[in-house]
């Protein structure tokens, strides 16, 4: 038979399958899947636990180990018929939770933790590349099988290349069928019906071939029988460690396998089915059981020396001439591998996409920005890369094993890694104490026995682990071998990895659970998954009225506002082709107005508060976990709204404090206009009244008459003083002022103001105590502001001192860069309420105007000081009236430091 | 003997022009430069006329009318008003107290002595 016909044959093959796939999606899209979802599909579907291993597989394992690869199919029909319970329960949970995987199952049962979903699709991954790589293997060596002509010479094939080819070809399929659409349930019609196809491909292929070699080759059951007997087939007897050992082990496989979890809950429609399943499945497995026993003693006995036991389902009928059989077989045995790749990178990238890759693009994203955009299209595109990526870690691991290990060794290894996912499995199911820590822990340590006892030291020696670890433990422990744990040396690998790995790990699950304490969701995950029967399945559609519109609208109202509630309800009516307000309480109106209502107050608070007023549906704990958590949410905006408000109060308070200042400001301004008008119209009153009396008195004396010219003149004198002064204030409180800065001896300025301050009532003697070292220090200033300064001080004291005896004692102080000049009087100082006042515009104490001054004098000399750098106040308790005027030595350096600004006139209030 | 006035005022030269104009027009006039030193001889021996300026230290011009408003030998007491201030709002005050005049300074002779007059005459 030709390489190319067998290449056609199975291209036509697979573009049946296709085309199976694609009408089947296409019916369930227009929703009439009803025969696709019947219990007989379901069953074919978990034959996909039947791969390449059993189909070529198990007749080697007969021929190598006679019955024992029994164990393969007992487990699985132990399942099916007594474990019922637990599977049904599996399913419901699967079902109602929309389990996409065991990852996400764990996962969503110890508190959604990603971090277990993440621990089980390693552990997976790692059971699972070997297994995938055994079917590409399985199906390259098909091929060889077919393309090596009688005299045993080898075509030109390249396995590598046609695994590289089915690899490639099962990733579209598994692409094309398994990422079609982003289901919340992870369904996929088309994938089920192929694999069910395939299934009973693979069935009848291999009853195709027992019966060839039952009543063809042999002469019927009896002649089988008799060859039996005569054939000494290796360990006949029947080791009852072993056997249990490996009926667990499939037992736990049929759960436990991520392509099996797939099928069995994932892909489950109804769990109806599993009753069906519970025999039918069981009777298929009997059926493909049947004939492994006499194909291998047939074979045995026919085939020449030396033939590969794993491919006399192929290499019988090929070595007797029937090709038509033989290609049906090898029908079968791709079948049965292609089915198996499908469902496992499926289920596998599943897993990888939802555990590991999503949700690390999704913290690298939410680090970068808070946008959440379609999703959809990235959990495809990861899903589909997923597929490309197991299947091609599947295809690399065969490159490099080659091959070389025996088929059902692979499967078994693999059935012990995916087993370590039982304990938390199990724990989820029926275990209410059973603790996220604790799973994590037992599959930690469950993962990590596997892979030391099992996993690597099945590459052989050297590959790994070294030839010398193996025989004598890590550093020389004895007891740390691979496959003597413990001193446990009795006991073949296969055992003995699965006993400590399951053990162990199931111990470290119990102990981790007992001490640590689940999280509040972890509980609530819990008594959802553990008493799932306790309670009716959660009601997500309207089934039974009972509320009446009535009754709804006034809680609408308060949801939605009386006129939103009104329209809506109206335009319901009005939708049914109702005249009035009130719609009928239909299924449909009830879910728009869920709809409607979720808009304000979320989804499951708004189904809640339904469920309570229309009183069909139980309020499930996950509907109010969801309440919860949307209620938190709420509180957060509210807490945002408060700050907000908090924030908005704030502003408003510095508003009305601005206001009040910008109030005072204008209230101050009104009464600094008063007091200039005051002070202005004062000295115009005279001028203008001793004018008017000397233009119209004939008779007046020349003394009258130089005196009342004297009084206009000082008048005017006043005047314009007073608009000097003003003048001046303003360019100095306006920072406006032109400083001549220079060296000058602070003595010398004190002479000056001294010499020019005596005019002020000449007549009184003041005695001036000095200190001339004190006095003789060099200052950089404006030397003629700071002597206006100091006149100023110097008139007043002449102009207020009340003493009989007047004097004044300078006194000058130095700190550092700073100088402080204190003018003290003994006269009778200022009234401490008043002190605070007297540099305040138009501040005049004794309001007498025999003082001269308009009341703006120290205001000035404040502004002054402070455009100096420096400042003038009042320092009471000296005796008499006590002015200090400190300002710095070298005023220009002091200008250039920035920390200076305190004293500048910005600062200045 | 003519009529008397009193005049306070704390500014020396406008009492001293508001004294040689009032006596050429043949008054009387005593001055006082403080509105409490002023209280009690206004009270003993009450003037024809007064002329009260309104910003003073201690009692203010207003306070002096309020309680010669009060005293019955005041109650009718002429009173011409000064003020260099200029606010509307003294002169409705100083109405609302009983003023007999009010003036803003700087005022023309003129204008004082034809007030005087009338009020006097009044």
């Amino acid at each position: 038979m030709s390489f190319n016909y067998l290449v056609l044959t199975c291209l036509a093959y697979v573009i049946l399958l296709f085309f199976v796939a694609s009408a089947a999606e296409r019916s369930a899209a227009r929703g009439r899947a009803g025969w696709l979802r019947s219990p007989l599909v379901y069953t074919l579907s978990l034959s996909v636990y039947c791969t390449a291993w059993t189909f070529y597989g198990a007749v080697g394992y007969a021929a190598r180990s006679g019955l024992e690869f029994m164990t393969i199919y007992l487990g699985p029909t132990l399942v099916f018929v007594g474990w019922w319970v637990i599977l049904r329960k599996l399913v419901r949970i699967g079902r109602e939770n929309r389990v996409t995987s065991i990852a996400d199952m764990i996962s969503a049962r110890y508190g959604k933790s990603n971090l277990l979903g993440a621990i089980v699709t390693l552990l997976c991954v790692a059971a699972g590349t070997p297994y995938i790589a055994l079917q590409l293997q399985s199906i390259a060596q098909s091929f060889t099988v077919f393309a090596t002509d009688p005299t045993g010479v080898e075509l030109a094939t390249d396995r590598n290349l046609i695994a590289f080819w089915v690899a490639a070809g099962l990733a579209l399929f598994t692409i094309a069928f398994g990422t079609r659409n982003l289901d919340a349930n992870e369904q996929h019609p088309g994938v089920v019906i192929a694999i069910a196809v395939e299934a009973v491909v693979k069935l009848l292929a291999l009853i195709a071939v027992g019966v060839f070699a039952v009543w063809i080759v042999a002469a019927g059951p009896g002649d089988i029988l008799t060859r039996i007997d005569a054939q000494a087939l290796p360990e006949w007897q029947i080791q009852p460690g072993r056997w249990t050992g490996l009926i667990l082990l499939s037992a736990i496989a049929i759960i436990c396998l991520p392509r099996m979890f797939q099928v069995l809950v994932v892909e489950n429609t109804n769990d109806q089915h599993l009753a069906t399943a519970s025999w039918a499945f069981p009777l298929y497995l009997f059926l493909m059981s049947l004939f492994v026993l006499p194909i291998a003693v047939v074979g045995l006995e026919v085939m020449p020396a030396g033939s590969n036991p794993d491919m006399f389902v192929l290499t019988l009928p090929l070595y007797l001439g029937q090709d038509g059989l033989a290609l049906l077989s090898f029908l079968g045995g791709f079948s049965a591998a292609t089915s198996m790749v499908i469902v496992a990178s499926l289920a596998l990238a599943t897993m990888v996409s939802n555990h590991l890759v999503v949700p690390l693009w999704l913290k690298a994203r939410a680090s970068r920005n808070r946008d959440t955009g379609d999703m959809r299209l990235l959990v495809l595109s990861v899903r589909r890369l997923s597929i490309a990526l197991v299947l091609g870690l599947g295809y690399v691991y065969y490159t490099i094993t080659g091959g070389s290990a025996a088929l059902a060794a692979i499967g078994l290894i693999a059935f012990v890694g995916v087993a370590q996912t039982l304990p938390a499995l199990l724990g989820a199911l029926f275990w209410r104490g059973a603790s996220r820590t604790g799973a994590a822990l037992g599959l930690t340590v469950g993962a990590a026995l596997w892979v030391y006892t099992l996993f690597l030291p099945s590459f052989g020696p050297d590959v790994f682990l070294s030839a010398q670890l193996m025989e004598q433990g890590p550093f020389g422990l004895s007891w740390l071998r691979p496959y003597g744990l413990f001193g446990v040396n009795t006991l073949d690998p296969l055992l003995h990895a699965l006993f400590w790995s399951l053990s162990l790990n199931a111990l470290v699950f119990c102990v981790g659970s007992f001490v640590t304490f689940p999280s509040p969701i972890e509980r609530v995950q819990a008594a959802l998954f553990v008493d799932i029967f306790d309670r009716s399945g959660p009601a997500r559609s309207w089934t039974r009225p009972v509320a009446e519109a009535e009754d709804l609208l006034p809680m609408a109202q308060r949801i939605l506002g009386v006129s939103e509630a009104q329209a809506f309800f109206s335009a319901q009516a009005e939708l049914q082709g109702k005249t009035g307000f009130l719609p009928d309480i239909t299924p449909e109106f009830l879910d728009a107005l869920e709809l409607k209502l979720s808009g304000s107050v979320g989804a499951a608070t708004a189904h809640a508060m339904l469920a309570q007023s229309v009183g069909t549906a139980v309020v499930s704990v996950e509907d109010l976990m969801a309440v919860a958590s949307e209620t938190a949410q709420i509180m957060e905006y509210s807490a945002q709204l408060e700050a907000k408000s908090e924030e908005l109060s704030r502003t408003a308070r510095k508003l009305r404090e601005a206001n009040e200042m910008l109030q005072k400001l204008s209230v101050q301004k009104d009464a600094f206009l008063s007091q200039i008008s005051h002070e202005l119209r004062t000295p115009m009153t005279s001028i203008r009244a001793f004018s008017e009396i000397m233009m119209d008195t004939d008779a007046m004396t020349p003394e009258e008459r130089t005196h009342f010219a004297q009084i206009i003149h000082d008048e005017s004198i006043r005047l314009t003083r007073l608009l000097d002064d003003l003048l001046d204030l303003s360019v100095l409180e306006h920072g406006q002022v032109q400083l001549n800065l220079g060296p000058v001896l602070l003595s010398d300025l004190i002479d000056k103001a001294i010499t020019a301050s005596n005019s002020v009532q000449g007549d009184r003697k003041f005695r001036m105590l000095r200190s001339r070292d004190g006095e003789s220090v060099q200052i950089i200033t404006d030397a003629g502001r700071m002597t206006q300064v100091f006149i100023n001080i110097l008139s007043n004291a002449r102009k207020y001192c009340i003493s009989d005896d007047p004097q004044m004692q300078i006194k000058v102080r130095r700190q550092a860069q700073l100088v402080e000049v204190d003018f003290i009087d003994n006269g009778a100082g200022i009234p401490r309420d008043k002190q605070a006042l007297i540099f305040e515009k138009f501040s005049r104490l004794t309001d007498s105007m025999q003082a001269g001054g308009a009341g703006l004098g120290l205001a000035i000399c404040r502004e002054i000081m402070h455009n100096l750098g420096g400042d003038i106040s009042y320092v009471p308790g000296q005796g008499g009236a006590a002015f200090r005027v400190s300002f710095p030595l070298d005023l220009s350096a002091h200008m250039s430091t920035p920390d200076s600004h305190d004293t500048t006139p910005a600062a200045a209030e | 003997m003519g009529k008397r006035v009193l005049v306070i005022e704390d500014e020396p030269n406008i009492s001293e022009a508001l004294r040689f104009i009032l006596r050429r027009d043949g008054w009387h006039v005593d001055v006082s430069a403080d509105g409490a030193d002023a209280m009690g001889a206004l009270r003993r021996d009450p003037p024809d006329l007064l002329i009260l300026d309104l910003m003073l230290p201690g009692l203010s011009g207003f306070e002096v009318l309020r309680v010669l408003r009060d005293a019955a030998q005041t109650r009718d007491l002429p009173v011409l008003m000064l003020t260099a201030k200029g606010h509307a709002a003294d002169r409705v005050e100083a109405e609302r107290l009983g003023v007999t005049r009010f003036m803003t300074k700087p005022f023309a002779n003129a204008e004082v002595i034809a007030a005087v007059r009338e009020m006097t005459q009044a």
